[in-house]
């Protein structure tokens, strides 16, 4: 099994009775197990924010729940994150947060473990399948002990690699909660009734910091040689591999961090060395204690580690090294597919010399060769609000170009906030029918749900009309039909005022596989 | 000692790489081993390149390859075999099937790339990938085909790998992948 199999498969295991997410590599295969077994609700959320805002309110209601994204989702999902720490949850609530260092295909590298750190919630990281399964249910009785948010974290290595897993029967909760129960000055967060669910945050956190001192998952290994590791998640493998018989405390649970049983395990060995990948975040709490230790000192704060540069690093003796070769193979960057839909605008917006607004999907390549036709992508959504912000700064010749799945994750906001505020953007909408990048995720411009059913479909055209953007402003064209689309564009763009594009063309990936 | 085998597979995004690293990491379970497999998943649908570890032995702790200790390279496309040469070591052995697809943008397929490979590698063995496509039923049953040139090189019992071909091949398809298997095993590459 997959980590992310995995996942789904301790999340049935707990009884979990919801699953929610947004698709983002590396978590998106953690629904789509999910959704296979038998009496659990499972939905693609709209973004999100929303998806855990769904499952504070089923927890609450008494439903466990798992909420599901990629690193840079729980920052669209903090905003209730944070609160929800202070709430508390009833039923058992755990967030995935799928972090994907060396960057396999996301925007930002960031370490999600601060996120645990700054909205004080416990945060697990599993180091093999086997452990993201015991880890996820681990998490549910936490969450429901505690009454607290807890996060899971992944890397990619740990979502995208498979090892065996044994599996048990699902076993009820222990606690069996009715439906919501009002209780205001807990979940009502004026600021009355917040000071003091602050208050009870720390209270709930510094007992789960005691616990830390003798849970199982943070596990001592004794072994030969004064050197120690403290570390966590995929590097434990990585130091197994190198180092099989040093001494190593294994960390399971990576917030909050034992105190104890590191100062305790630092005084068994002479150099105590602390190996995680990105941010030295185990390390600064380390030394802040007075504890002597190395990290960072070894390692760079970007990118994977991998058992080669924990071997290289610590100068352990290295056997006749990798072969290589001075001869110069051209790179395999992906790149749109032959025949895709998207091909047919890029090469128009190139053409045409507009500065592109872009934003995040497959025809992100539109800014690679040959097209380069995109000369901005920071995150979901900015298309179409950048380029109010570029036309506010006397740009004029702008287009934002946006994704079916992103433009209802965060598009739609900033289509009413051109609206709002006087915008004359045209903004462009590539409609392949599905959610591409991450694997073909029906979103709600495809009329379907992860479970196959049909759903509703956005109408762009009465979306624009009540926003006040008039008929003749409003467009769909073909997408294989570039005269079409090179008139739509030029059309719209001298008209200078506020104007959606909706150029459609199926993602030829699903129409292979609908065909099937 | 050594007790971890340590196989690398690549190619190029549809080249059915994740269904035969998928087959090879069952087929090493069914042998009793413990396995671990990793790949990274998310843009190769898009023509990248596409790699995938399997390791297996008594115990296995990192799922990735540790750099320079493959001891098998299984290429799927001719170029793609100087792509990963930081997991290979003097000792790792190479099977190429001899596929040349030009990456985008690029229309002449580099030369010489045959040579620098019989050049890096101690033992290599060359497939040619029209006549084993004509052996083992098409095009689409290489990555099958090529596992069975690598079964060659391991101990794993037939039922381990006919096993794995039943329980992982698309529907309607494991009696055609069985053959195609077979096909390369009795295949006939060129060995340096």
């Amino acid at each position: 099994m997959s980590g992310n199999e995995a996942i789904a498969r301790g999340a049935y295991e707990a009884c979990v009775r919801l699953g929610a997410g947004y698709p983002g590599t590396p978590s998106t295969e953690i629904l789509e197990a999910l959704v296979s077994y038998p009496d659990i609700y499972t939905e693609w959320s709209v973004n999100e924010k929303v998806a855990l805002e769904i499952g504070v309110g089923a927890a609450l209601s008494g439903a466990r729940s798992l909420i599901t994204m990629k690193h840079v989702g729980i920052n669209v999902a903090a905003d209730m994150l944070f609160t929800a720490a202070y709430t508390g949850v009833k039923a058992g609530l755990v967030v995935v947060s799928a972090d994907d260092p060396a960057l396999h295909s996301s925007q930002d590298e960031q370490d999600n473990r601060h996120y645990a750190r700054a909205a004080k919630i416990p945060m697990l990281e599993p180091s093999d399948s086997m452990e993201a399964k015991e880890f996820t249910k681990f998490a549910f009785e936490l969450s429901e002990k505690f009454d607290i948010p807890v996060m899971l974290r992944t890397t990619t290595r740990i979502a995208h690699s498979s090892s065996a897993v044994t599996l048990a029967e699902p076993a009820k909760p222990a606690i069996s909660f009715k439906g919501f129960e009002r209780n205001r000055r807990k979940y009502v967060m004026i600021p009355i009734h917040a000071g003091p669910r602050h208050i009870d945050l720390e209270r709930r956190m510094s007992e789960i910091s005691k616990l830390a001192e003798t849970l199982e998952i943070n596990r001592f290994e004794s072994g030969k040689g004064q050197v120690g590791f403290v570390t966590a998640g995929i590097c434990y493998q990585y130091v197994k591999e190198i180092f099989p018989d040093a001494p190593i405390l294994k960390l399971g649970l990576v917030h909050p961090i034992p105190q104890n049983l590191i100062r305790e395990f630092s005084r068994h060995v002479e150099q105590l060395i602390v190996v995680e990948e990105l941010d030295p975040f185990f390390e600064d709490q380390i030394k802040a204690w007075g504890i002597k230790a190395d990290g960072k000192k070894f390692f760079p704060n970007t990118g994977e580690l991998s058992p080669g540069m924990i071997r290289d690093a610590l100068g352990k003796e290295n056997p006749p090294g990798p072969i290589s070769s001075s001869f110069k193979i051209p790179p395999r960057p992906p790149s749109l597919c032959p025949g895709c839909p998207h091909r047919t605008v890029f090469n128009i917006l190139n053409k045409l010399g507009y500065i592109v607004s872009g934003d995040i999907g497959c025809y992100t390549l539109g800014a690679l060769p040959p097209f380069s036709a995109m000369d901005t992508q920071l995150n979901m959504g900015g298309s179409i609000t950048m380029a109010q912000g570029m036309e506010i700064a006397g740009e004029r010749n702008v287009v934002a170009v946006i994704g079916d799945s992103t433009f209802a994750h965060s598009g739609i906001t900033g289509l009413l906030n051109a609206a709002y505020n006087g915008r004359n953007e045209l903004i462009i909408v590539l409609d392949n029918g599905t959610t591409a990048m991450t694997g073909l995720q029906p979103n709600p411009l495809s009329g379907e749900r992860l479970n196959g059913e049909p759903a509703v479909k956005l109408d762009y055209h009465k979306l624009a009309g009540a926003v006040g953007i008039p008929d003749e402003l409003v467009r769909t064209v073909n997408a294989y039909k570039p005269d079409d689309v090179e008139k739509a564009i030029i059309e719209l763009k001298a008209s200078g005022k506020l104007s959606l594009l909706v150029i459609e063309g199926p993602c030829l990936i699903l129409k292979r596989k609908k065909k099937k | 000692m050594k007790t971890t085998g340590n196989i690398l597979l690549v190619g190029v995004g549809g080249q059915g790489i994740i269904l035969a690293s998928n087959l090879l990491a069952q087929a090493a379970l069914n042998a009793g081993h413990d396995v671990k497999k990793n790949e990274i998943h998310g843009m190769s649908q898009r023509g990248g390149s596409v790699f995938s570890h399997i390791r297996f032995g008594p115990k296995v702790f990192s799922p990735v390859i540790p750099e320079g200790k493959a001891d098998l390279l299984v290429a799927l496309e001719e170029m793609e075999a100087l792509r990963w040469l930081q997991y290979c070591g003097s000792q790792t052995e190479l099977i190429v099937c001899q596929t040349r697809l030009n990456p985008a943008n690029i229309n002449e397929y580099p030369g010489g790339i045959a040579d620098e490979l019989t050049r890096l590698f101690n033992k290599m063995l060359t497939i040619d990938p029209v006549s084993l496509a004509r052996e083992c039923g098409g095009q689409k049953f290489i990555n099958t085909a090529i596992l069975g040139v690598v079964a060659n090189t391991l101990d794993f019992p037939e039922s381990a790998w006919r096993n794995a071909i039943e329980k992982l091949t698309p529907e309607g398809t494991a009696a055609k992948n069985w053959e195609a298997f077979l096909a390369g095993r009795t295949t006939k590459g060129t060995y340096e």
